[in-house]
């Protein structure tokens, strides 16, 4: 294999490694703060896409409509926490399940009366359209090595937030004992509301940037909420850096075993098998590492709860 | 006396209903949401056109179009079809995009002696051992497209070519079909998920294998994406990428824009194609919905005439059956010219190359180039009993 092939392979799951960060980090604060289960993030990253889709169609600058659909995600994102995720905290997550799950399809039928359903056209900006030449040789899109650098930059910041401030010591304070974080005064409801928004903004941005690379379509939420799932089961719930960790993992896992394990099974099989157990496998194989991580470690691999 | 009235007026009713002109229900399952949507819509205001240029009526029947979305899924396309063919009691299916779809529900509808026009789909499946008299293609054999590809890349002869497709029936019909005329080397033969949208490994992949040409099949929004990430990768300039008439046609250049210009594709179809059907179902199309008709539009199109005529050739009687096989099997004149069928109920046609170009105004076209085949069939007639 060329190690310019591995390169770019990697590049890439560093890049959907990212992207898959920005879901999963609102997700697991919430999942670990709040012990409340919300299916409807993902909806989030879909307003967020057709947000920006809509906006960049209206001012005719990509990045100018990223920082506005951003605003408006994370104040959507609050409206839902105040309106009505608030009134579902003391549920158990049965009830969180069912309520989220109800929200998916009504934020799905709403975007669906607005925006219609056909999918939207959002385009990566002018000047990142072509590829970069980053080695001798070795192209890469640079609209794709930008959201490495956004994903990179997010992640250091939300590091940053978490670790370094006050509101990230009570985050982190309320991750580890709610109870307790509450008791010792940490202001429970607005620090929830904040946290929202900092989610929806998070899935916004992730929504910005995989909108031109895939589609801006309904229901392009729940097939990536099921990743970060995963991604915060691996990670362990409520941990930012295992969030950080797990999506790297699971990016990673899952575009090499699309790229190689073909051409790998390719070397020991015939290439029709090949080529129908190979996309079988390479899909199953992050419920594999899933599974694997849970084996030796049941908590994740950075768990916040002690 | 008073019951005599009434059995009089029930006489009347009854006389009044026999007398009422007949009429013809079309269901048209197709995907009309997500990221197969385009291809559903064009089709079926090809499909509702020609209804309306008939007047509402086929073959002088009035006509009811029930219309459904399959949202691209098997389960809710067996729903509808269940639906039509138990409650509303069609006459006649059609609208199917996926084979994958359409081989899902396809045996339900021939077990209830409906006939099922397809004006996509063409499965392998039905064209060979499994063929259905119940079954009749408008359009094309999945093969067909890809087979004028092979054919084409072939002529040029490129010493090598890397196949890309979803791993579905439809995918490995395409790539099969490919191979049966091209006669270089194959680098390797990809097939990937249904309805993936980030081509980032197996673009990587194409660029490690460096082959002289990439043929892809990857119809629908997929096609939009993995040709945008193509020319984003920066490989439009090395290697050149042919593709079937699905990728090139008026909605993936609305998506995609220049990064198409010079490619070259396969069409049973094409804008300018010189007969009388055509011109008038290009300039109605674009009337009635401001926007270019795409292959898929023409498809929808044709397979109203088709219907059209059949229900006209046996005079409106749609119990008829073997008439009405008969009449679909003798053909009818449509935007490709005057169109025959093989018994396994799939065309006989021509298969002409186009090619994306700009034209001077500045407007992106794909333009009629040549001809690949000439009256040309499928290559699994010969596997079907029926006559």
């Amino acid at each position: 294999m060329p190690p310019s092939l591995f390169l770019e392979q990697m590049l890439n799951g560093l890049q959907f490694g990212l992207m898959l960060f920005l879901l999963a980090a609102g997700l697991t604060l919430v999942f670990g703060i709040m012990d409340m289960i919300n299916l409807a993030h993902g909806s989030l990253y879909m307003i967020g896409a057709y947000l920006t889709a809509t906006l960049v169609g209206l001012t005719g600058v990509f990045w100018l409509a990223v920082v506005l659909a951003v605003l408006g995600t994370a104040l959507i994102g609050m409206l839902l926490e105040v309106s009505i995720l608030r009134q579902l905290y003391r549920r158990d997550h049965l009830s969180q399940v069912l309520a989220t799950f109800a929200l998916i399809l009504i934020l799905n039928e709403g975007v669906r009366l607005i925006w219609g359903s056909q999918p939207l056209l959002l385009s990566a900006p002018e000047g990142l359209s072509g590829p970069v030449e980053i080695l001798p040789g070795l192209f890469y899109s640079a609209f794709r090595l930008t959201i490495i650098a956004v994903g990179l930059a997010v992640a250091v910041l939300l590091l940053l937030l978490v670790n370094h401030t006050r509101a990230g010591m009570w985050l982190r304070a309320g991750a580890s004992n709610r109870e307790m974080a509450q008791a010792m005064g940490v202001p429970i409801k607005p620090l929830f509301t904040l946290l929202f928004g900092v989610g929806a903004a998070l899935c916004a941005v992730a929504g910005a940037f995989l909108g031109p690379i895939l589609a801006v379509q309904v229901g392009m939420g729940e097939s990536i909420l099921i990743l970060a799932f995963v991604v915060i089961v691996i990670g362990g719930i409520g941990s930012i850096k295992g969030a950080l960790v797990g999506a790297l993992l699971v990016g990673i896992v899952d575009t090499a075993g699309r790229a190689f394990l073909p051409l790998l099974l390719g070397q020991v099989a015939s290439p029709e098998v090949a080529s129908n157990l190979g996309p079988a496998l390479a899909s199953i194989l992050i419920y594999l590492l899933m599974a694997v991580v849970l084996f030796f470690k049941p908590q994740g691999l950075f768990p916040a709860r002690t | 006396m008073k019951k005599v009235l009434w059995l009089l007026v029930f006489l009347g009713l009854v006389g009044f209903s026999l007398a009422q002109p007949r009429s013809v229900k079309v269901g048209f399952v197709s995907t009309l949401s997500g990221g197969g949507a385009a291809l559903g819509i064009d089709a079926r205001d090809g499909f509702n056109l020609a209804v309306r240029l008939l007047n509402n009526q086929l073959g002088g029947l009035p006509v009811e179009v029930l219309i459904a979305d399959d949202q691209q899924n098997p389960d809710v396309a067996r729903q509808a079809v269940d639906r039509m063919l138990k409650r509303d009691r069609v006459d006649f299916l059609t609208g199917i995009i996926f084979s994958n779809i359409l081989l899902a529900v396809g045996e339900a509808i021939f077990e209830e002696k409906v006939f099922y026009i397809s004006l996509n789909a063409g499965p392998s499946e039905y064209a060979g051992e499994r063929c259905s008299p119940y079954f009749f293609n408008a359009a094309w054999q999945n093969d067909n497209l890809h087979e004028a590809m092979g054919q084409y890349v072939q002529t040029r002869r490129f010493e090598n070519v890397f196949l890309l497709a979803p791993n579905y029936p439809a995918g490995r019909d395409a790539l099969t079909g490919f191979k049966r005329f091209y006669r270089g080397r194959v680098v390797a033969e990809v097939y990937h998920r249904l309805n993936q949208l980030d081509f980032s490994a197996e673009i990587a992949q194409i660029r490690a294998a460096r082959p002289r040409a990439v043929y892809a099949f990857e119809p629908g929004a997929m096609g939009v994406n993995f040709i945008k990430q193509y020319a984003e990768a920066g490989l439009m300039r090395e290697i050149p990428l042919f593709l079937p008439g699905f990728s090139a046609d008026a909605d993936v250049i609305r998506a995609v824009g220049r990064a198409l210009v010079g490619v070259y594709n396969s069409s049973q179809w094409a804008l300018e194609l010189n007969n009388p059907v055509n011109q008038r179902f290009v300039e109605e199309f674009r009337k009635a919905y401001g926007r270019t008709p795409t292959l898929y539009a023409s498809q929808g199109y044709d397979t109203a005439l088709m219907l059209d005529a059949a229900i006209r050739a046996v005079g409106g009687d749609l119990s008829k059956k073997d008439e009405l096989r008969k009449a679909f099997l003798a053909g009818f004149n449509s935007t490709r010219g005057p169109l025959k069928f093989n018994p396994n109920g799939y065309p006989i046609q021509n298969y002409y190359l186009r090619q994306v170009i700009q034209a001077p105004n500045g407007e992106i076209v794909n333009r009629l180039v040549g001809t690949i085949f000439t009256n040309h069939s499928d290559a699994y007639v010969s596997q079907c009993k029926l006559r």
